[in-house]
């Protein structure tokens, strides 16, 4: 009897992804049996890296068969992977493709998270040009896109594109499973460089915990230095009771996430547009992020092709103190990106502050004012926040101490304030 | 074996086609033909009937009446699409009369065209010359055809009616809309495709013409896009085509993110290269991504209030709302591709219907192509130099035709937004699998992985220095595909059998393809 394992994509609809079909055999060698578009430029390339994973996996006898729509390497790789493992072969040796220095980078505890691209985990068509339309992070998601029976499968798609896709510069996040699953997702992903790990779900700070626990062995099991970030997310009653105790769960927690379907279906209510059902829920996960000194991160918003009815719903969540919105389409980044930037009058009013109270300091002086206002510490501190992030998403340059005092038109030094610039303080 | 020589871009040409000597491409403007145009034989208006009556009662009496014979070349046109009845109606009637050796010379082919491959095997037709997809790209490709294909541009195609290149025997004309006298009009009746430009040099340089409608109205038909003193004989037919695969109801732009993403970089382009200025002109195809960089333009000139002074069509229900909303004073239309810009063309005079005479005719005193501030168009491959393919893929299969494509190269600005590659295909590649467009004329390439700007055109660079546009060079963006696709993607296979040659728009040999598979 021989035996039989398949993975993959296939038929004329599917793009960038392959079928491959494996059965193991007793004698004969590794017989590769390829239909591809691309077989007159790329078929003995593609035969030979079957040949050399099947040799790696230690598989020496087998009719491999391959129905191709332009899978890049890496797919290919993942799915021979899976194949043979689905026909009951265990691997003597993962098939890893060399990892690109891309894939090297490490990432800052508080970076940027305005955007975070959701990636269906099964899907390669949509990996390799992700990171083009720039957004913050890249969430390869192992979770709630990528159906039971396909879950090995991702695994291993998800891990081979950590090691070969350039996500060009987005931070390299990736959503694993609930409870048990997602625990054994941990060992596909930590030692190839994901950068933040979305928990779902969480209720109980000891789910982030061992999350930590998991990733803190993987890494000394292999040699990791750089660090692996956290995220929970909130999708529940009890996860929002206790977002506090969460945020606080691991030194690695870098934002919180709130995840609004499950959390109205578990309070027994309908998501609407206005979202008065949700707002106890952003309020306390604001606040308890807030609390644990880590970014609070919004929900996603589900009209791919509303992008005012998108702009709007970041605004409102910047007003709440949100610094993050999940998005599911590419479209979305650039619309969040816009809305979460500080506005100009913001930005002129946070420099005037920033400039009076490093002229105070300057000085000796305990007190900083504007004209005749005193300003008050968290005003300072805010303002700062302003500048730093102006900075950050390009808005302001790092010299603009200099270009301002050079008498940059429309900059002034003189402490005085116009009318519009005047709110808030 | 035909007998191959270099042409002026480095590439095997043949020295002559189907028996008949063929000049190599010399440069971009280097051949000015001279002699004079060629021209139909003269007529007596008292050999027509004098009430004006051409109508005869079937196509085979038609070709029976222009004296069909083997060898003779038929002309037919494209503004149908892929909705086209008529073209194969005319070798269905030419094979029942038993002749052969035809050379088919439509404006262009589409799948619908299938049938006739039978009348290639059967020896009815002898060879195609004019642009081929589907099944007869495929026919083609794989060295079946018993003469050598020619694709020529549509203003190429133009060019050779005129200078006697081709000779056109009897020139068969769809028409949407006809009288007995043969006006015709393609803006109304059930399969109205807008305008019947196509048909023009046919019209007035064929031997023979005749009109096939299925919408004959009494003198006079008005407007009349085809004059009715050059046609000799009006055929009414229950339907010339299927009014669904004519025109869309309506077109779509593309919801691809990264083709988007393209579309953008485009628009963003021509702002920052200075060309969306009041009074300018530009032209851009109906493709998902032309389409949408034409909406990121029109946003733009909202924004700004800016103006155009003509866009050229291929006209689209978008081209239309900018026209309508004021943002632009004329459609210059070649060929509407919804319902939409038939309407407009029907009832806008400021949609106006232009034919490959006025735009893209290499022996017109000038041309509206060369006047365009900008031109975003398509290609299946570029490579480093520049140069751009647009008839075959890599692989080296014959899948499009030129179309205005070559004519356009010479706007003031020609730009392809292209994905830098398809699945794991390379569009920026080392060398072109079929040279279509020097590069000399092909300014900037805008793919999802960067904008590269021809270094000839300095003047570009310069003025987009400092700019936030992703500008890279050419080579490094291919560098890059091929780290993504693991690879440069191995040359086709290709036969010694040479089966089209492509020409270029003054009528010299660009390059040539080669029969691929068997």
């Amino acid at each position: 009897m021989s035996k039989m394992g398949e993975a993959g994509q296939r038929g004329p609809k599917i793009r960038s992804d392959c079928w491959i079909g494996v059965e193991l055999r007793e004698s004969g060698g590794v017989e590769v049996d390829l239909k591809s578009k691309v077989a007159g430029m790329f078929g003995q390339r593609i035969t030979a890296l079957l040949q050399e994973g099947c040799e790696i996996l230690g598989v020496s006898h087998a009719f491999v068969q391959v129905e191709d729509q332009g899978a890049l390497p890496y797919t290919l790789a993942a799915r021979l992977e899976s194949a043979v493992r689905r026909a009951g072969h265990d691997p003597a040796a993962e098939f890893l493709l060399p990892m690109k220095d891309h894939g090297l980078a490490t990432s800052a505890a508080d970076r940027l998270r305005r955007s975070r691209l959701y990636l269906p985990g099964n899907e390669p068509k949509f990996y390799v040009n992700a990171g083009l339309h720039d957004p913050d992070g890249v969430i390869l998601d192992l979770e709630d896109s990528v159906a039971p029976t396909e879950k090995d499968a991702a695994r291993c798609l998800v891990r081979n594109a950590l090691r070969s896709v350039d996500f060009h510069g987005a931070e390299r996040m990736v959503r694993i499973n609930q409870g048990e699953r997602g625990i054994e997702d941990l060992e596909w992903v930590v030692p190839h460089n994901v950068q933040l790990i979305l928990i779902p779900k969480v209720e109980d700070p000891d789910q982030v915990r061992a999350v930590d626990r998991r990733i803190e062995a993987l890494q000394q099991q292999h040699g990791q230095q750089t660090p692996v970030f956290l995220m929970p997310i909130i999708e529940s009653a009890l996860g929002a009771w206790r977002a506090y105790e969460i945020g606080v769960a691991s030194e690695q927690v870098v934002g919180l996430a709130i995840g609004l379907e499950d959390y109205t279906a578990d309070i027994g209510a309908q998501r609407t547009l206005a979202g008065t059902e949700s707002f106890w829920a952003r309020a306390q996960v604001l606040n308890g992020a807030r609390a644990a000194g880590v970014q609070p991160i919004d929900t996603v918003f589900s009209d791919v092709t509303d992008m005012v009815g998108l702009r709007e719903s970041v605004i409102e969540a910047k007003a709440l103190g949100f610094v993050g919105k999940g998005c599911i389409h590419p479209r979305q980044i650039t619309v969040v990106h816009d809305a979460f930037a500080p506005e100009k009058t913001e930005i002129n009013r946070a420099k005037r502050i920033v400039t009076a109270f490093e002229a105070a300091e300057a000085q000796g002086l305990g007190v900083v004012s504007l004209g005749s206002k005193m300003i008050d510490a968290p005003v300072v501190k805010r303002a700062q926040t302003t500048v730093a992030t102006a900075i950050r998403v390009g808005l302001l340059t790092e010299n603009w101490r200099e270009l301002d005092g050079a008498g940059v038109p429309g900059a002034r030094i003189d402490g005085k304030l116009t009318e519009s610039e005047k709110g808030g303080l | 074996m035909a007998q191959l020589v270099t042409n002026a871009a480095g590439r095997q040409v043949p020295a002559a086609i189907n028996g008949h000597a063929a000049t190599p491409f010399q440069g971009v403007g280097k051949f000015h033909p001279t002699g004079r145009k060629a021209a139909p034989p003269l007529r007596a208006c008292s050999d027509y009937p004098m009430d004006g009556n051409k109508v005869v009662d079937s196509i085979k009496t038609a070709l029976t009446n222009a004296g069909l014979r083997d060898g003779m070349t038929i002309s037919t046109h494209h503004h149908l699409r892929n909705g086209d009845y008529v073209a194969n109606a005319v070798f269905a009637a030419a094979a029942e009369m038993g002749v052969r050796d035809l050379r088919w010379f439509p404006s262009a082919s589409f799948p619908c065209h299938e049938p006739q491959v039978q009348h290639l095997e059967s020896g009815v037709i002898h060879h195609i010359e004019g642009s081929m997809n589907g099944p007869l790209g495929d026919y083609c490709t794989r060295g079946k055809m018993k003469g050598m294909a020619v694709l020529r541009s549509h203003g190429g195609r133009y060019q050779a009616v005129q200078d006697g290149d081709v000779h056109i025997d009897i020139a068969v004309i769809a028409a949407p809309t006809a009288d007995p006298f043969g006006n015709a009009t393609g803006d109304r009746g059930p399969t109205a495709c807008g305008l019947l430009g196509f048909a023009l040099a046919d019209s007035e340089y064929a031997d023979h013409v005749i009109a096939v409608t299925d919408n004959l109205v009494p003198f006079p038909c008005v407007p009349w896009q085809i004059q009715g003193n050059n046609v000799d004989q009006v055929v009414v037919m229950d339907s010339i085509g299927d009014a669904s695969k004519i025109v869309s109801g309506t077109t779509q732009i593309t919801k691809s993110p990264d083709r988007l993403l393209i579309a953008e970089l485009t628009a963003r382009f021509c702002d920052e290269a200075g060309i969306v200025q009041d009074g300018f002109s530009f032209q851009a195809g109906a493709g998902g991504t032309a389409l949408s960089f034409a909406l990121f333009l029109r946003d733009m000139m909202r924004e700004r209030s800016v103006k155009a002074r003509f866009v050229r069509g291929g006209s689209t229900q978008y081209l239309v709302d900018m026209l309508e909303e004021g943002l632009t004073d004329y459609i210059l239309d070649g060929q509407t591709f919804d319902l939409e810009g038939v309407r407009s063309m029907r009832e806008n005079p400021g949609h106006v219907n232009t034919s490959p005479f006025t735009s893209y005719n290499w022996h017109g005193k000038g041309n509206f192509a060369s006047m365009l501030d900008a031109v975003v168009l398509g290609a299946t491959e570029v490579d480093v130099n520049f140069n751009a393919n647009v008839v075959t893929h890599s692989d080296g299969r014959l899948l499009h035709g030129i179309g205005g494509w070559q004519n356009c190269l010479f706007s003031k600005c020609t730009i392809l937004p292209i994905p830098s590659f398809r699945d794991r295909i390379p569009v920026l590649v080392e060398d072109v699998t079929t040279l279509c467009g020097p590069g000399e004329l092909i300014d900037v390439i805008v793919t999802e992985r960067g904008i590269a700007i021809n270094p000839l055109r300095r003047d570009l660079h310069e003025q987009l220095r400092g700019s936030s546009l992703p500008i890279r060079p050419i080579a490094e963006i291919k560098s890059e595909v091929e780290e993504i696709c693991g690879g440069a993607a191995a040359l086709p296979e290709l036969g010694e059998k040479v089966v089209a040659a492509i020409k270029w728009v003054d009528g010299t040999v660009i390059d040539c393809v080669r029969q691929v598979g068997g």
